[in-house]
């Protein structure tokens, strides 16, 4: 763009003095004072079509701007009054509580039980408040007469789906990339690459479904879990969602090492597993590392695949094969028959606020990671 | 002893890491290949055009696929220009030192990043209760609920935010990959920057914005999250006819028929099949953006 603008620019400088010979208008005259060779902006011809699009383009451009900043605002304005003890909200008109309908399908019973339990909820807002000390406890339980707000499970839950998925996947999508960038034949790279397409491309719903349905039956008859969904089956099914992303970004990276540290390497008399593994992996080593942070952000903040694939009891336990449910999953799970304003909603969103922050940092980490160090490394060379 | 062990190391990485490419490839071919055996059997003309019957343990999925019709075109109606426009100022307008180009690429970049869940907490809290009962207050005194409740509308902007970086990310692609000499050209004919983005610019790089369009239709098909509670319904008898009415989706039917259907078993078909018909989709719409995007890449290239 640069270089397109210069000659444009040149343009009107040659015509601005060729104006300021002929006429002296006191506008090219102040222009002659300030130095005329970079700060001519005045004397392009005005078009006032142009200057509306251009300013309206920007306007809209911005929009994305606004939103992420709008995401911000909401997700934390709707978390906010659980910091307040006292400002526990009186729970929204009744006529907002209708959620989802559920057509006229609904028994009439169903629909008595969801007014109680909303009723109940209701009526121990006065004691169940979401205290600090309240959100540090072991308990999740939102819906009974005490109602127990403890995240730990929920925390402890996530990061072990997410540990189980990056554990599988790292290791298998790094060495897919490193055989892609440095040992595959022709065939092999044009059979990976639109397969790690294809995989990027299933919808996480369909991959949740096949964890339910075909994967969870096969690991529970190979390793015989006591539950057939559990934590260990949730983090193989989200590891599936992020294999294609960790893949990508290393790949990317490996196949950006200039060949000039590859060539060198083999003329020392390095066999070509050896650069491989000793000259390209580690140079190329922020931007995997990017890519694995990329896929624990992804991990931790996938929803449908934990929601359908881990059981979503909240235990809190250490144990890989116990039915675990997730932060995501939880807001996934109870987000649509919550009474507006309610504790639960609030909590909830702050759910959401802490995994909207997690993933933020771990992306502006990677980004630093890929821009900067890199970049930087492989440019020095 | 040494000499061997690398030896062995030497055959082992290549041939190790050769099976871990090779186990991903199975891995798709399993998921395809399950999905299609379970699914083949139950899918019919019929499947696709009537709608769920007996309480939902017989019958098709066409309220779904309309829904989900319905939804990425009102998505792409919303996301598709702003994300063109966008793209527009991020190649064309901004210099890349300024401040504000650099706050919508963090923006945009952020936007990527941000789990679906995330969203659908934004749909709800924003489109709904912020702008939904806003307009109730306005329209009508806040008397009637229309549009503070779940509907289509609010699920499509909801998916609109989500995908747009996918079409923001494409289309400026395709505006890169536009060759300066036309417009240099263009703009020694005496052609403004604006008639020049309109004349040239655009149309040459049209099939990337239809591209970025593709993309964002087969991700916004197939992410359930952020319509969970913002517009999906578990059943509807009639098709939605306003855009305050909510709609049945097709990812969303899966959820819903897997894990909160009263017999789950029984259903296993049209669950097969509804996950078959949403795949499909999504691979043609990918595989047509790829082909796409090829023809870009081999125009730039000669």
């Amino acid at each position: 763009m640069q270089a397109l603008q210069a000659p444009n620019k040149s343009e009107t400088t040659l015509r601005s003095i060729t104006t300021t010979s002929n006429t002296t208008t006191p506008l090219a005259s102040q222009g002659n004072h300030d130095g005329d060779s970079t700060k001519l902006w005045w004397k392009k011809r005005f078009r006032l079509g142009e200057f509306l699009i251009e300013k309206s383009i920007t306007a809209i451009s911005f929009l994305s701007f606004a939103f992420i900043a709008l995401i911000f605002v909401f997700v934390f304005r709707e978390s906010l009054p659980i910091f307040s003890t006292s400002a526990v909200k009186k729970p929204a008109e009744t006529k907002q509580v209708q959620q989802e309908t559920y057509g006229d399908e609904t028994p009439a019973a169903e629909l008595q039980q969801q007014v109680d339990e909303r009723k109940r909820s209701v009526e121990n807002l006065e004691e169940g408040g979401a205290t600090a000390a309240n959100l540090a406890g072991k308990i999740w339980q939102p819906v009974s007469s005490k109602p127990k707000y403890g995240m730990l499970p929920l925390i402890v839950g996530s990061l072990k789906v997410t540990a189980v998925a990056v554990l599988f996947s790292a290791p298998m999508a790094i060495l897919a990339a490193l055989f892609t960038a440095a040992f595959a034949p022709k065939w092999a790279k044009e059979l990976l690459k639109p397969a790690i397409e294809i995989l990027a491309g299933i919808p996480s719903v369909v991959i949740g479904f096949f964890a339910l349905i075909a994967m969870a039956t096969f690991l529970q008859k190979t390793f015989g879990f006591q539950y057939r969904l559990n934590a260990f089956v949730g983090g193989i099914a989200l590891s599936l969602a992020v294999i294609p992303i960790i893949y990508t970004i290393t790949e990317d990276s490996l196949s950006r090492v200039p060949k000039v540290i590859t060539e060198a390497s083999l003329a020392l008399g390095a066999s070509k597993w050896q650069t491989a593994l000793f000259v390209v992996l580690p140079a190329a080593s922020p931007g995997i590392f990017a890519g694995i942070l990329l896929g624990i952000g992804r991990a931790f903040g996938e929803t449908m695949i934990v929601l359908m694939a881990t059981g979503n009891a909240s235990i809190l336990s250490g144990d890989l094969f116990e039915p675990v449910r997730t932060m995501s999953a939880t807001i996934g799970a109870e987000m649509g028959e919550v009474v507006f304003g309610d504790t639960h909603y609030t909590v909830l969103f702050f759910i959401g606020a802490v995994l909207f922050l997690f993933t933020f940092t771990l992306n502006a980490i990677a980004e630093v990671f890929i821009r900067q160090r890199l970049m930087k490394r492989f440019e020095g060379q | 002893m040494r000499k061997l062990g690398r030896k062995l190391l030497g055959l082992s990485i290549p041939l190790f890491s050769g099976l871990c490419a090779f186990f991903i490839v199975l891995i798709v071919l399993i998921v395809m290949g399950e999905t299609i055996i379970g699914g083949w059997s139950t899918l019919s003309w019929e499947f696709l055009s009537t709608g769920p019957k007996e309480g939902m343990t017989e019958g098709g999925i066409y309220p779904a696929i309309i829904g989900t019709f319905l939804l990425v075109v009102i998505m792409s109606i919303a996301g598709v220009p702003i994300g063109t426009i966008t793209a527009i100022y991020l190649s064309e307008y901004a210099s890349q030192k300024s401040i504000l180009a650099r706050m919508i690429r963090f923006a945009v970049n952020t936007l990527a990043g941000v789990p679906a869940i995330v969203f659908g907490l934004f749909g709800l809290g924003f489109f709904i209760q912020f702008v939904g009962t806003g307009m109730d207050k306005v329209l009508s005194g806040g008397a009637e609920l229309k549009w503070g409740q779940p509907n289509i509308l609010w699920a499509s902007l909801t998916m609109a935010l989500l995908t747009l970086p996918v079409v923001i990310v494409s289309v400026e692609e395709a505006i890169k990959a536009v060759p300066r000499e036309l417009r240099e050209a263009s703009l020694a004919l005496g052609a403004t920057k604006w008639e020049t983005i309109r004349k040239v610019v655009l149309p040459n790089s049209i099939t990337g914005i239809l591209t970025g369009g593709i993309l964002a239709v087969s991700r916004g098909a197939g992410e359930v999250a952020p319509i969970l509670f913002t517009g999906a319904a578990y059943f509807l008898p009639h098709l939605p006819s306003a855009l305050s009415d909510q709609f049945m989706e097709l990812g969303y039917h899966i959820y819903i028929m897997t894990t909160q259907s009263p017999d789950v078993e029984a259903t296993r078909g049209i669950q097969y099949a509804t996950t078959l018909v949403l795949l499909v989709l999504t691979f043609a719409l990918n595989f047509s953006a790829m082909f796409l995007r090829y023809k870009i890449r081999t125009r730039t290239a000669r």
